[in-house]
């Protein structure tokens, strides 16, 4: 709606226009620059941390204390982890394909890294909102299949082997659900532009503009209350974690496709499958959870004109309290269900959450077909 | 728009760059004592490796992938229809387009059922066969 494509880099060529050398600064530079800022500053220390959050989530379901020596309640433990993997001499196995083996954790880290540019992550400070914004988030992220399935090939190892292709059958199988859960929000938003759905998420009260905003995409009707949660449960598949780690199912497959990697190399694949975890819950947040709107208020249009600044660290917040809420709930399953069998994971995906993932799509465009494509919300409102 | 694409290349290329970053990193700080011993081998628990890891594998790996392309194909060219649904409802025509939906979901949904009904879905295959059978065995 009128925004720019790289909202980020414009925004700080904005904020900075009236600074003598930085206001003379090329976009190419900022655009750059916030590539940088996001991925050094959000997604890596995101991996981190989340590895300290998780074993502290861990502790606190079972009982015990958790990670508490390195700094303040063990604070810096992600730091520590660090500075041992880096020390961690650095082999590669015997016999593996050594191309192959450097090649997959680049991938990894590329599909999970590389994602963050189309995260919405408040209305000024959107990486790139492609007009394919959609089609480029699933695209990256499956990078990850190819990479778990080239590292497990080419660590010449057969637990890798096999944990390998099961990822790999599990993410391409479990990507169906997902593309077809969130076709209803494309049908919903009529654009595959992450920014323009997430702006149609908000809500005004009154005048000209309330048909233009339908509140979040979850209350559209009946049919999306299903489809947030069937790509989340696929979200989970495709990134790996419980109930659905079969990959590296420790007690069948010693550590499955990452049994060969060792040091700073193990290091990147779990930094690379926590950005996963992150991205996808971006991606839930983003798609039906209204994303960086504040539930029922509309910043830019209030009694009080708010500097765009302090709107973006608003827009900001709201964006990264969803997203950890459902990284939060992903921790939590963790420690609460057992894993699948194999068969039972196929099944699920290809009987189970297919035919309601079809049923979805079709019931909500019926509803937009026999409601004008109003949501409940403009329904109830009697818009 | 294309300072959007560009921006989305810097992210790949850093992202790209992280990995032999990080390694270089490591390769500063830690040991390098990899002589040519035991620590190389493949883990298996303990026991020597035997034979080469690159082995064929189930066939079943191919058929959820073919499975996989033809519904992934076709789930993509929805996409557009989808794309253009919200407009079509605004002027009218969202029946034109909702038939079109339906066609292409229900020429999924075809499939989906004749890959069901064929066993193609069943990840273990050969247990029904192997059920004894109740006149054998009175």
């Amino acid at each position: 709606m009128g925004s720019h494509s790289a909202a980020f880099a414009h925004s700080l060529q904005g904020w900075t226009a009236g600074l003598p050398i930085l206001g003379a600064t090329p976009l190419w530079i900022w655009a750059f620059l916030s590539a940088l800022l996001v991925i050094f500053l959000l997604a890596l220390p995101f991996g981190g941390i989340a590895t300290y959050v998780e074993r502290k989530v861990a502790a606190d379901i079972q009982d015990r204390i958790g990670p508490n020596r390195v700094g303040p309640i063990g604070l810096l433990q992600f730091f520590a982890d660090a500075v041992k993997m880096l020390a961690k001499e650095d082999f590669i196995p015997r016999g593996a394909d050594k191309f192959l083996y450097n090649l997959a954790p680049v991938l990894v880290v590329v599909g999970a890294c590389g994602a963050f540019a189309v995260l919405p992550l408040a209305k000024a400070l959107v990486g790139a909102d492609l007009n394919i914004g959609i089609f480029y988030l699933v695209a990256v992220t499956t990078l990850i299949a190819p990479g778990m399935l080239l590292g497990s090939w080419g660590s010449q190892n057969k637990w890798s082997l096999l944990g390998g292709l099961r990822g790999a059958a599990q993410i391409v199988s479990y990507e169906i659900p997902v593309a077809l859960s969130i076709l209803p929000v494309v049908l919903i938003s009529g654009t595959l532009q992450i920014g323009s759905i997430v702006e149609q998420q908000g809500w005004v009260w009154q005048g000209e503009m309330m048909k233009n905003y339908h509140f979040w995409n979850m209350f559209h009707n009946p049919f999306t209350m299903f489809s947030v949660f069937i790509l989340f449960v696929g979200g989970l598949a495709e990134t790996n974690r419980i109930p659905f780690d079969l990959p590296e199912a420790e007690s069948e497959l010693v550590s499955g496709f990452n049994t060969e990697f060792s040091g700073m190399r193990f290091g990147l694949y779990a930094l690379g499958e926590f950005c996963d975890v992150f991205v996808m819950s971006a991606m839930v947040t983003a798609l039906y959870l209204g994303g960086w709107q504040v539930p029922f208020l509309n910043l830019e249009n209030m009694w009080v004109t708010l500097p765009s600044g302090l709107i973006a660290i608003i827009h900001f917040s709201m964006f990264m309290a969803k997203t950890l809420f459902v990284v939060f709930i992903v921790m939590w399953l963790r420690w609460t269900l057992p894993r699948l069998r194999v068969d039972q994971l196929m099944g699920f995906c290809w009987k189970g959450l297919m035919p309601i993932a079809f049923f979805n799509v079709i019931g909500t465009a019926l509803w937009m077909w026999i409601f004008h494509g109003k949501s409940m919300m403009q329904l109830v409102m009697g818009q | 728009m294309e300072t959007g694409f560009i921006t989305a290349f810097w992210y790949l290329a850093i992202a790209a760059l992280v990995v032999p970053l990080m390694l270089g990193a490591g390769a500063i700080l830690r040991p390098k004592r990899t002589g040519e011993n035991k620590k190389l081998d493949a883990y298996e628990c303990g026991e020597d490796a035997v034979g080469t890891a690159w082995v064929k594998f189930n066939i079943r790996f191919y058929v959820i992938a073919i499975i996989f392309i033809i519904f992934d194909v076709e789930i993509t060219a929805i996409f557009p229809v989808a794309t253009l649904y919200k407009d079509a409802v605004a002027n009218g025509t969202a029946g034109l387009v909702f038939g079109e939906i339906f066609l292409f979901i229900g020429l999924l949904l075809v499939g989906l059922v004749y890959c069901w009904t064929r066993g193609d879905l069943e990840w273990v295959k050969g247990i029904a066969q192997t059920k004894p059978k109740r006149g054998i065995h009175g």
